[in-house]
């Protein structure tokens, strides 16, 4: 069983509210490693500080629940410094891209191999409900009680740009097709990320008057379109919609490895 | 076979030292006066099966450290005053999840950008207490070039055998200095290997109470251990339940306080007979050693406390003196830090005089002769 094998019994219950989507893409990580066969004593799960990234301290692997938005920069060190390790950051879309956004497009740019799922539940769900860098244009939170005048950015366009060379999006409701892109995510030898839309009805899905945890499903599944069924419609067709899928992936030279070759080139003696 | 001798500045000295203790990752950020330590390590890693890092800043340099120390490498970081600022955060994280790691500060002059190229000595207190919270601290500051090389093994030692992050502070006369130095094959103190666990797997408490220190697994070796920067129970699991949390606390705290002994270092010149000392640490304390051989020419009773490590406050490096002195002084480029330590182990029993200059300009030995005639 999934989760006897992977699953920390002493650290249950959980922390997540009744209908929270992080448990559920929680799940479609740990069916994707399976799939993937990745050996568990070689693997290691870094997360930062959030609803999300409690995930890390629930799943039986090394892991590494670290500061916030520093997931990231932690991993970069785990993996550098033993690359024969599988690592996967798991963290919140607060965590990712506010406080570790930088963080984020730098490792990116290196390409380092690392598998990034972020929970996407456009707001902060840990510290109460305020906003976040993926709150979209007027919607409400506990800091943004007239409607929310920042913008939100799209972490997909964001991770191409920066250099990620696997990049894919889907939501809690497609649980059953997420595992699938987190494999090829994982197998993708660079920087991958899965931006994983998660809902929060406790504070995002209350504000702005989303209904239940299921009416925030049926918002996921009626609001997306896959990405093969978007390249037939026409971009009047889709506006407003949110594209699933895998989005990107071009492979390019991946970091770690390029530093073992240093390494043997140096202590080859042909320098 | 015969040591190599060179001709190196601190911050190449720290270096070597790093080597021959066995560092094999570093990550950092450029920042004057440190940036010499990142570029020679930038070329001297790889070529000994080791990985340096430029990361996109100290937050995450400090980060990397600590991820890489829980694989099993010896870590190191080194930066200067505004990116020390910037580590604290992550530095508290290793001191709380007990993750070994070295981490320079050669300190320059401040506030904020303050004065890049000036030596000061105005983040001893930061080092104590930059990051939140109660903690632990190991801090330790050399004094020369040679000394630079020893202490960094030192420190890397103190860190693998206390399962903390140490603090090795510099300033910018200490890092910048060239001095002679012999670099022996083998080092001069022994290598310390951090401890593993022997338990069977299922039984391991990466953070057991029992001991003052206990063992640590590395990542990828089968433990599948928990850390968080939470506060945790034996386990590594997050807890709030008082008796835990205390007890956790609690041990940070004795690890240190009880192995003093092995922890603090200093030196002391002239203190047999004398009446009169100075207080001083780091490039001050070479004006300082150049005033007392002045004052002694001239007959006057004078002598040398310098504290190598400035965290845990070394108390008995002055109060075993207290009871011999007429007057202490306290000489330090800042506008006042250590001098208060200073005072609070004296309990009150020996006047001090204050000899402070922050104006990013070394204290001359001439001041502080100055002061040691005025006490006398
Ligand atoms: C340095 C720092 N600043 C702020 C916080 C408070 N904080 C904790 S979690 C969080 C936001 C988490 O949001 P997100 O990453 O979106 O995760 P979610 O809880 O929604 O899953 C904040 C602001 C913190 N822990 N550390
Ligand atoms: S507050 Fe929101 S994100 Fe956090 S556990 Fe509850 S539902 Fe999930």
């Amino acid at each position: 069983m999934l989760a006897e094998k992977y699953l920390r019994d002493a650290m249950m219950p959980h922390i997540w509210c009744p209908g929270c989507g992080h448990g559920i893409i929680l799940q479609a990580v740990l069916r994707a490693i399976e799939k993937a066969g990745l050996d568990q004593d070689k693997t290691v799960i870094v997360s930062g500080i959030g609803c999300s990234s409690r995930a890390s301290g629930y799943v039986n692997f090394d892991t590494l629940h670290t500061t916030h938005g520093r997931a990231l920069a932690f991993a970069t060190g785990v993996k550098l410094a033993k690359p024969e390790l599988n690592v996967i950051v798991l963290t919140g879309d607060g965590d990712a891209l506010a406080i570790g956004g930088n963080h984020f497009i730098h490792a990116c740019r290196r390409n380092i191999d690392i598998t990034t799922i972020v929970f996407n539940n456009s707001i902060y769900g840990m510290t109460s409900g305020q906003y976040s860098p993926m709150t979209p244009a007027g919607k409400f939170a506990t800091t943004s009680p007239y409607g929310n005048i920042d913008r939100n950015f799209d972490v997909c366009e964001l991770a191409k740009a920066a250099g990620a060379t696997y990049v894919a999006r889907s939501t809690a409701y497609h649980a059953a097709s997420m595992p699938d892109l987190i494999v090829k995510a994982i197998k993708n030898k660079g920087f991958s990320v899965v931006e994983a839309i998660s809902q929060c009805p406790t504070y995002y899905g209350r504000r702005n008057k989303m209904g239940s945890a299921v009416d925030m499903l049926n918002w996921q599944k009626e609001n997306t379109v896959n990405v093969a069924a978007a390249a037939r419609l026409q971009p009047e067709q889709l506006a407003g919609k949110i594209i699933i899928g895998e989005l990107y992936n071009n492979p390019a030279p991946e970091f770690t490895q390029q530093y073992e070759e240093l390494i043997a080139r140096l202590q080859g003696g042909e320098e | 076979m015969s040591p190599t001798v060179k001709l190196l500045q601190g911050n190449e000295a720290c270096v070597e030292g790093a080597l021959a203790a066995g560092l094999r990752f570093f990550a950092g950020y450029p920042i004057t006066p440190s940036t010499e330590i990142a570029e020679a390590l930038s070329e001297r890693l790889p070529r000994v099966g080791g990985r340096f890092i430029q990361m996109e800043d100290e937050i995450a340099s400090m980060a990397a450290v600590i991820g890489a120390s829980l694989t099993g490498a010896k870590a190191m970081t080194a930066t200067s005053g505004p990116g020390f600022s910037l580590k604290q955060e992550n530095l508290g994280f290793a001191m709380l999840t007990e993750v070994p790691c070295v981490v320079v500060n050669v300190m320059r002059g401040g506030p904020s950008t303050g004065l890049p190229t000036s030596p000061a000595q105005a983040d001893v207190m930061q080092a104590r207490w930059g990051t939140h919270g109660d903690h632990p601290v190991i801090a330790l500051y050399p004094a020369s070039v040679p000394e630079v090389y020893e202490v960094t093994i030192k420190a890397f030692n103190l860190a693998e055998k206390f399962r903390t992050p140490v603090i090795l502070l510099m300033d910018e006369v200490i890092g910048h200095m060239r001095e002679r130095i012999e670099l022996p094959d083998t080092p001069p103190v022994p290598v310390v290997e951090r401890q593993r666990p022997t338990v069977p797997k299922e039984d391991y408490l990466p953070y057991d109470n029992s001991q003052d220190v206990p063992p640590l697994a590395s990542f990828g070796d089968g433990y599948r251990f928990h850390v968080t920067g939470l506060i945790h129970d034996q386990k590594g699991y997050p807890t709030s339940a008082p008796a835990k949390v205390e007890a956790l606390l609690t041990r940070l705290q004795n690890k240190i306080q009880s192995n003093l002994d092995e922890i603090l270092m200093w030196e002391t010149i002239g203190m047999e007979d004398a009446e009169v000392a100075v207080f001083a640490y780091g490039a001050t304390a070479r004006s300082a050693v150049r005033a007392v051989r002045i004052a002694r020419e001239q007959g006057i009773k004078v002598g040398l406390l310098r504290p190598i490590t400035i965290w845990p406050f070394p108390d008995k490096l002055i109060s075993q003196y207290t009871s011999q002195l007429k007057a202490l002084i306290v000489a330090e480029m800042n506008l006042g830090q250590l001098v208060d330590e200073v005072e609070r182990a004296t309990k009150g029993q020996v006047p001090i005089k204050r000899v402070l200059q922050a104006n990013g300009e070394l204290i001359a030995p001439d001041t502080i002769l100055r002061a040691v005639l005025e006490v006398k």
